[in-house]
């Protein structure tokens, strides 16, 4: 094992890029949280929240974080101390990890490692562990319940998930999100469209649209959010949690989201490249347009969220064994033809 | 625990609490359910979370009209519907009649009140499967029910508005203005609600073919209102035994078809209660109509209620199907007993019934779309 505190030279770089994405995340948390409460209020005919902070209630998740930093830490009697302390934390590491591979723009990127897709599929597949790890610490019925129904669901999606990156992968010919991105730039697709991957091949269209299905449920997003679904199973494996814990599973829930939906802008649409060619461009602007990208992905999930009803969990599978997968690998087939003929 | 979980393994079973904290169990009701898995084996309602003694209050009350506020708070979403109730059975047992304006204001009343409850449980029915949306959609339009009663009767959910032989109070001036403002503005928005949800795939795809209550058995069980006429059942009070002035009114009695599933399934119940809120429409508008403009609705309250000895049952339409009366008179001031039919509490026998071998989502759906409520249950 590396002395990290020995040697100055890697502490420094260690640090920075421990930073950044932890800043991106918590700054974007504190906003998504509020935006969620925005855009739900809006579809339901009332306002949201208005008051904390003046304007439209900006500060309400400050607020909200604050109240749950002062409640009582409660770790039921018979729970299993140790896991039921260490799960959430390791769920919010989970997603975190995998920032490390998003290039945020031209400039900036965690680790430019050349198994960078791998990397992040292998790490985010910790979430489904530690949610697990958080059921069966808790030590009740309904915990359990939601910790079985969140395994097999997030096992069950991770192979259309990892079958529609394959297709842009065999179209991109690289693991390296840098150099998938790299290779979206310009705009030649009919003299004005971005050379974006999902412009390119009318199959990563359709990969899009099982990405897109496949990554809600990995979020545990609506309609697919049965491991929490609050009406049936109260709160799912979060039933015992209450205070910091809990924020902490609030905060890794909204990091997958915001990570999957970064994912989906970069292998699907450009990663950080401008919509407009050169217009914008440039290491700020690239940062701006990536999470731009990501957000309306985030924005669209909240949207569904907010107007859709709850699958029930065979028929989860069933979407998922009986059409995504099969959809999926016909369509990777389907890609690479494209690829050897065009 | 290790201990609990290999008994589990071992049985293959776990047993598991499903209220009185849950939050779809529509209020206090407590489930005992037999899980393999998910898989609904046995199911043993528990009630009486929220007993508060409302027949043996009844017998203790010094006067006939003392009850009715008691009567609000057996079906609290639906108060005037259970004043209605009562108050026709103690009018029987007095052989009064009550004068037209009364009669009508009370049928708009109950009407109103159905339309609200009806909302009421759709919402929460939405809710229990997920989507949001709907469940504030519709407590938007309740909302707008409730200002009106609270304009007449100074109240929102416990009205304490209709009184033996008349009403407490006149409506308001406004009444007429703002219910036919009400009329006007809801028929669209039914058809808004049918596009979010009735129409919406998922919902169809948790609600067909789940819970399926067979004619026989509704029968069988007592069922009553939107639960037995989902089943295809074509029995309604309102229709079948007239009571107040609902035999003036032209209206028809929606049934369950099996349009998308099997004939009395989830779906089935639910949009029973949906078309319902438009026949309760066409009888408001009716009623405007009709509703006489003069007339003291207070001067037909007797000044000393004192029925005949004797017992009496009588029956009314509910949102929630057949609410009955059965009142013992001793010819003194207070009944000698009150014993009311809480339909909600026939409906909640169904459940072990028709949930066997669904799952725990399912099971959410079923007590959604029998719609019960707790007070009524336990009383």
């Amino acid at each position: 094992m590396i002395n990290f505190a020995a040697n100055t030279t890697y502490t420094l770089p260690i640090l920075v890029h421990a930073a950044v994405p932890l800043t991106i995340i918590v700054v974007y948390a504190l906003v998504a949280i509020w935006g969620e409460r925005k855009v739900a209020g809006f579809i339901q005919d009332r306002l949201g929240p208005m008051h904390v902070g003046r304007w439209h209630g900006w500060a309400q998740s400050i607020a909200d974080l604050l109240k749950l930093l002062q409640k009582e830490d409660i770790v039921p009697k018979d729970a299993s101390r140790f896991l039921f302390k260490f799960a959430p934390f390791m769920m919010f590491a989970a997603s975190y990890a995998a920032f490390a591979v998003i290039p945020f723009s031209s400039g900036y990127i965690g680790s430019n490692i050349n198994i960078g897709v791998f990397y992040l599929l292998a790490v985010t597949s910790l979430l489904t562990l530690s949610i697990i790890m958080a059921a069966w610490a808790s030590n009740n019925k309904w915990s359990l319940l939601g910790g079985m129904r969140s395994a097999a669901q997030m096992v069950s999606y991770e192979v259309p998930t990892i079958a529609t990156v394959l297709t842009v992968i065999v179209v991109a010919g690289s693991l390296n999100l840098m150099t998938i991105t790299e290779m979206q730039a310009g705009n030649d697709i009919l003299g004005f469209l971005p050379n974006w991957l999902i412009f390119q091949n009318p199959f990563l269209i359709v990969a899009f649209i099982i990405f897109f299905i496949s990554i809600l449920a990995e979020a545990h997003r609506v309609p697919f959010d049965l491991p929490e679904s609050e009406s049936e199973l109260v709160a799912g494996y979060q039933t015992e949690y209450s205070g910091i814990r809990w924020a902490m599973f609030m905060l890794a829930e909204y990091a997958d989201m915001l990570l999957l939906s970064l994912l989906g802008a970069v292998l699907f649409f450009g990663g950080w490249n401008s919509p407009f060619g050169d217009f914008m461009s440039g290491p700020f602007w690239e940062f701006f347009w990536f999470m731009l990208k990501g957000l309306l992905l985030v924005f669209v999930m909240m949207w569904i969220r907010w107007t859709l009803p709850r699958y029930r969990v065979d028929q989860l599978m069933h979407i998922c064994w009986g059409i995504l997968i099969p959809l999926s690998f016909i369509n990777l087939v389907l890609v690479a033809l494209w690829e050897v003929i065009f | 625990m290790t201990d609990q979980i290999s008994n589990i393994a071992e049985k293959r079973e776990m047993t598991i609490n499903m209220g009185p904290q849950h939050p779809s169990t529509h209020g206090v009701l407590r489930l005992e359910l037999d899980l393999d898995g998910e898989v609904i084996k046995n199911t043993r309602p528990n009630i009486g979370y929220l007993h508060r003694c409302f027949e043996k209050y009844a017998e203790e009350m010094d006067d006939y009209s003392k009850v009715i506020p008691y009567t609000d708070r057996m079906d609290y979403v639906s108060a005037m519907n259970q004043e209605h109730g009562y108050v026709i059975a103690v009018e029987r047992m007095l052989e009064i009649e009550v004068p037209e304006r009364v009669e009508y204001i009370r049928v708009i009343m109950a009407e109103m009140q159905r339309i609200a409850s009806h909302l009421l449980g759709i919402g929460a029915f939405g809710l229990d499967l997920g989507a949001f949306t709907p469940f504030l959609y519709c407590f938007i339009e309740r909302e707008k029910i409730l200002d009106i009663f609270e304009k007449t009767s100074g109240a929102r959910l416990l009205y304490n508005y209709y009184a033996i032989g008349g009403m407490i109070k006149d409506v308001h001036p406004d009444f007429k203005k703002d219910t036919n403002e009400f009329v006007k503005t809801f028929r669209p928005k039914i058809k808004e609600l049918n596009d979010l949800l009735s129409g919406n795939k998922i919902f169809i795809k948790r609600t067909a073919n789940i819970g399926v209550l067979p004619e026989k058995v509704a029968l069988n069980y007592g069922a009553s209102g939107p639960v037995l006429r989902g089943s295809g059942v074509e029995w309604d009070l309102r229709k079948n035994d007239p009571y107040s002035i609902y035999d003036r009114f032209d209206f028809e009695i929606p049934i369950g078809k099996g349009e998308m599933g099997t004939l009395g399934d989830c779906w089935d119940r639910y949009i029973v209660r949906v078309r319902e809120m438009e026949q309760s429409l066409r009888i408001i508008e009716q009623a405007l109509e009709g509703m006489p403009d003069e007339g003291d609705v207070t001067e037909g309250i007797p000044k000393r209620i004192r029925p005949k000895e004797g017992e009496l049952y009588a029956r009314s339409e509910t949102p929630r199907g057949e609410l009955g009366y059965y009142i013992i008179s001793d010819k003194s001031a207070s009944p000698f007993r009150v014993k009311a039919r809480a339909p909600s509490f026939v409906h909640l026998g169904l459940l072990p019934a028709i949930s066997k071998g669904a799952l725990i989502a399912d099971m959410v759906a079923i007590v959604g779309s029998i719609d019960i409520v707790l007070g009524e249950v336990d009383r």
